[in-house]
């Protein structure tokens, strides 16, 4: 384990962040066309915070978070830079990505069900990524599984258990677990809680935070629920078609978002005992975009419930909005100009 | 019984329940054992109201909203529709379904992808033969709102945003004029955006055509947003039930306040462990009584109740709509 992690360990740029993301693109290639899915995209991780990234289905969300680790089909094109720790993650070479992926940084993904193989106990699926990087002799690697175990809350008897034999909040410690085993430095989780009864979420989110506290892991969350990224992160990207559209520390953009689509994420899901959302359902009118058909100008302008003539042919980069913060709407743009 | 004695009698009992579970119980054989799925519910739906069913899975909520659907037959107990106990003969089913429609999650698995929008509407009203197929179709997409109706005739599924495809399914339930919709966690799979949309609707529906709905949901948030009244369920009973103002900002069964204690931004919350409840062993006394906050911390003892939470069955809760709670410890503080 010490082996890989002093690997990883390379000499970073002083100051840097973890994980350093510029003008990050990615662009699939289909018969159809070329489709953006990601559309510059620059975001710094600091060691040991937690970065939630909200959106939608075809936002670019879960892209973002297969990119950096080099996780996309072949038909996809990623453009832009990618630094983990100091090292270029597109200038690597598949031996050393190999390393990188479970020791550097892994990915917990949704839908604990299908990630696991079915006829093979969870031990030893635990105990996989630590064989196979020969991180660990058999016998450590026993070891290391039942203190991974415990870690996430599981007794060591489990490891000799099949999947089946779990329940949903169980199988999605169990894989945790696995994204521990060889110690990284970065955990990705795709909509770790999606699927999850509420209070089994509430367990999961609780061990992710610890985690996050304890042992100085950085994070990065993937979610549509502004309410449980906030919940468990220190800042938030909210992604619209492709682009970050604003960022902040977590509070100040749940609670007071200065991008609309931001605000609508936001009231999607209702603080239950506030009198403004009893028997008043917020959403957006229209769907999320086909980014092969964006609309021109500022591409949420057909949703925008405040939209401007403007919006249609402008399109708005991300603009200050507060210390800290920046936000990618013309209202926030003429405000902080006005100031 | 007769039939206008029962009749009579479920208005002098019920007033105005339209659809009404009494007494239910539904069980099932699993593995060798008995799994008490439902476990005596007494629920009404009110003309033109919306009751949010709420609890975890395995609590028991689809079973009793498949059962109230006729899908599935209590093992005792009735369900009851417009002041009589459901009769299970094909025919009679068959005139039921038109009444009481299920929407169900997930359109992407529930609408058949080979067929157009238009066929999806229409199997329903060409099943029970009526006339004005092309009307009917129409006016359901429009209620739905998927407006205009006729650019959406010959779309399939894949060619639909999630939340298309969901007013889709909801256009098939319309399209047979229901009293009822039972939703079974009608925006689970729907993006955060769409799915005020989607509730909206329904609150529309209930306002525009005067429709009941039962949503079964883990979401107290969806509850907040759209139900008259809730009914918290655990281990196949409602243990708490009431108007959704009082039951979620003053809920008064532990269970219920660990439930909206893990909603984020709580101040405190109380995470249950123990072992995640299953129907085929419901504890003995309060059957909440092993995973309870407040009978761990020794509240319940202080009271003097501890005994019974442990080993005194609690009556099932009436169909009454104001709000009530099953807890032996709540009991000693009104």
């Amino acid at each position: 384990m010490s082996e890989t992690t002093q690997q990883a360990r390379q000499p970073g740029t002083p100051g840097a962040g973890l994980l350093e993301l510029d003008d990050v693109s990615v662009t699939y290639r289909i018969a159809a066309g070329e489709v953006p899915a990601v559309r510059g995209v620059s975001l710094t991780l600091g060691s040991g915070s937690a970065l939630g990234i909200a959106g939608e289905s075809g936002s670019g969300k879960s892209t973002l978070a297969m990119a950096l680790l080099r996780l996309l089909p072949k038909d996809a094109r990623i453009g832009g830079r990618i630094l983990l720790d100091g090292e270029d993650v597109l200038a690597m070479k598949w031996g050393r990505l190999r390393a990188v992926r479970w020791a550097g940084a892994s990915i917990v993904f949704q839908g604990a069900q299908h990630g696991l193989n079915p006829v093979r106990r969870i031990g030893d699926q635990i105990a996989e990524p630590l064989l196979v990087h020969d991180l660990a002799r058999p016998e450590a690697a026993r070891k290391r599984v039942a203190e991974l175990l415990d870690q996430v809350g599981l007794p060591a008897w489990r490891a000799r258990s099949y999947p089946h034999e779990l329940s949903g909040g169980q199988r999605q410690r169990v894989m945790i677990a696995m994204a521990l085993a060889c110690a990284p430095k970065l955990i990705i989780a795709d909509e770790p809680t999606t699927a999850l009864d509420v209070m089994v979420q509430a367990q999961v989110l609780t061990l992710i935070k610890e985690l996050v506290a304890e042992h100085g892991i950085s994070l990065i969350m993937i979610s549509h629920d502004l309410s449980v990224l906030a919940d468990v992160c220190d800042r938030l990207a909210v992604m619209y078609a492709g682009r970050v559209i604003e960022h902040g520390p977590s509070a100040e953009v749940f609670h007071a978002a200065r991008h609309p689509y931001s605000r609508a994420l936001a009231a999607a899901f209702p603080t239950v005992g506030d009198p403004a959302s009893r028997m008043a359902p917020r959403g957006l009118g229209g769907d999320p975009p086909d980014p092969m058909r964006l609309p021109g100008g500022c591409s949420f302008h057909p949703r925008c419930p405040v939209a401007l003539d403007g919006c249609a042919s402008l399109d708005v980069e991300l603009w200050p909005a507060g210390p800290d913060r920046t936000a990618a709407c013309v209202h926030v743009r003429e405000k902080e100009e006005a100031s | 019984m007769t039939e206008t004695q029962t009749t009579a009698e479920a208005v002098a009992t019920t007033g105005r329940a339209l659809l009404e579970a009494r007494d239910l119980h539904v069980q099932f054989s699993s593995r060798g054992r008995r799994a008490r799925a439902v476990d005596g519910v007494n629920l009404a739906v009110g003309a033109g109201e919306i009751v949010a069913l709420v609890g975890e899975s395995g609590c028991g909520k689809t079973t009793l909203a498949r059962t109230l659907l006729g899908l599935e037959r209590p093992t005792s107990g009735e369900v009851r529709y417009g002041g009589a106990p459901l009769s299970y003969s094909s025919r009679a089913l068959k005139d039921y379904r038109r009444q009481v429609q299920l929407v169900l999650q997930d359109p992407m698995g529930s609408l058949n992808p080979r067929h157009t929008v238009y066929e999806a509407v229409a199997e329903g009203p060409r099943i029970h033969g009526l006339p004005d197929e092309r009307e009917i179709v129409t006016t359901a997409l429009s209620r739905a709102g998927l407006r205009p109706p006729d650019r959406f005739f010959l779309r399939y599924p894949h060619e639909l945003s999630g939340g298309q495809r969901q007013r889709v399914v909801i256009a098939g339930a319309l399209a047979l004029d229901p009293k009822v919709l039972i939703a079974d966690e009608p925006v689970a799979s729907l993006d955060a955006s769409v799915r005020g949309e989607i509730l909206a609707l329904l609150l529309r529906l209930r306002s525009e055509l005067g429709l009941s709905a039962l949503v079964v949901t883990h979401d107290l948030g969806l509850a907040w947003n759209i139900a008259d009244r809730v009914a918290v369920m655990y281990l196949g009973r409602i243990v708490e039930s009431g108007p959704v103002e009082q039951v979620l900002t003053a809920p008064r069964h532990p269970y219920t306040q660990a439930l909206m204690s893990v909603l984020p931004e709580s101040p405190e919350r109380v995470v249950l462990t123990g072992e995640p409840p299953d129907p085929t062993r419901i504890p003995g006394g309060c059957r909440f009584h092993a995973r309870c906050q407040v009978l761990a911390s020794g509240q319940a003892a202080e009271a003097g109740v501890d005994a019974r939470c442990r080993g005194e069955l609690l009556d099932i809760l009436p169909a009454v709509p104001e709000a009530q709670t099953a807890c032996h410890y709540a009991a000693t503080t009104t």
